[in-house]
């Protein structure tokens, strides 16, 4: 991509991001809080970033692959539920993820 | 008279306190994705100007996530705007506390509606001081989110091959942490947020072969058909 495509995106997206927020505060009420439209809503964030997690972690380009990424998270997922911060949390899989990686050479 | 005052005064100052920590304590998140966006390839002022924009955590990080998979623009800008859409229905809620007067207070207060000022002035005990909490809240978190985005952008460009792997690791543990609270007991309706969220990595996971990188974080939303109809009680929440 190059780097006025990627300005491009990064402005959109953030245009796009603002309209959002602005129309919460600016139309009536009743054309957001349908039943249906708020549990769409509640329930995008879920699938988006478990999406994010498994596309982040397990593949590069259109392949699976199983490398320190996992590792880092299944270390990551320990820690969230010990309730470690987060700062410990990324920490943590950062040195996993770099552990596998020096020792898998 | 007196001791009114001072509770006055008292939940000011634990509304300034709560705010302030807010904001503090999600700075961290700024470092992540500044760290984020240079392992996907963005500039460092790529970066900046997302956080002084977009301002909005989730879909930073997808647009980022997105396009550091190799994703194409609409797929990114797609995933973003769908996380930015709860958003809007945190603007609905806070439009009876904030009652922002005029277009241009309107225009204003809308770049600050995020989870974290809907959270701390929807927990304040009265409209002045769900102002108050969002406003220093507000104003707590864009800069220190901001100044940490640069931080984390700079940091991760300096870094070394195998500090490199350590970022790659990093990345999906942030996208982890963010999703964590939804799927926690106590959260509203968490086993369905569960359920939600397996079948979304899992409907990735699934076409990351056959399509375009990408979409299929976006083609993820699809599991939120799981989530089944409206329950009345969360209608009348």
């Amino acid at each position: 991509m190059s780097g006025g495509t990627l300005w491009t995106v990064v402005l959109v997206a953030s245009l796009g991001c603002y309209l959002l927020k602005l129309a919460g505060l600016s139309v009536p009420s009743a054309w957001v809080q349908r039943p249906w439209v708020t549990r769409v809503v509640d329930f995008v964030p879920a699938a988006l970033l478990a999406a994010l997690v498994a596309v982040q972690a397990a593949t590069t380009d259109d392949r699976l692959v199983l490398d320190g990424r996992l590792a880092g998270l299944a270390v990551a997922a320990l820690a969230l539920a010990m309730r470690a911060p987060f700062i410990v949390v990324l920490v943590l899989a950062g040195a996993t993820g770099a552990l596998v990686h020096v020792l898998a050479g | 008279m007196v001791t009114s005052l001072v509770a006055v005064s008292d939940a000011r100052s634990a509304t300034l306190r709560d705010a302030m920590g807010l904001g503090l304590a999600v700075g961290l998140y700024g470092a992540a994705f500044g760290a984020a966006a240079d392992a996907a390839g963005l500039a460092v002022w790529q970066a900046v100007v997302l956080s002084a924009l977009m301002f909005t955590g989730a879909s930073q990080f997808a647009l980022v996530g997105v396009l550091g998979a190799g994703g194409g623009g609409p797929a990114a800008i797609g995933s973003a705007l769908l996380l930015g859409t709860r958003n809007t229905l945190y603007g609905v809620r806070l439009l009876p506390l904030l009652e922002p007067r005029g277009w241009w207070r309107r225009l204003g207060a809308a770049h600050w509606v995020i989870d974290e000022t809907t959270a701390l002035a929807v927990a304040a005990p009265d409209r002045r001081q769900a102002r108050l909490a969002f406003v220093v809240g507000g104003a707590t978190l864009y800069l220190t989110w901001n100044a940490t985005t640069v931080a984390g952008a700079l940091g991760a460009a300096a870094l070394g091959e195998t500090a490199r792997a350590a970022l790659d690791a990093v990345v999906p543990a942030a996208f982890l942490a963010l999703l964590w609270p939804r799927l926690q007991r106590g959260y509203p309706e968490a086993a369905v947020q569960r359920r939600v969220a397996l079948a979304g990595a899992a409907v990735a996971l699934l076409l990351t072969p056959v399509v375009p990188p990408g979409v299929q974080v976006v083609a993820a939303a699809v599991a939120v058909a799981l989530a089944g109809r409206p329950r009345p009680a969360a209608v009348t929440s």
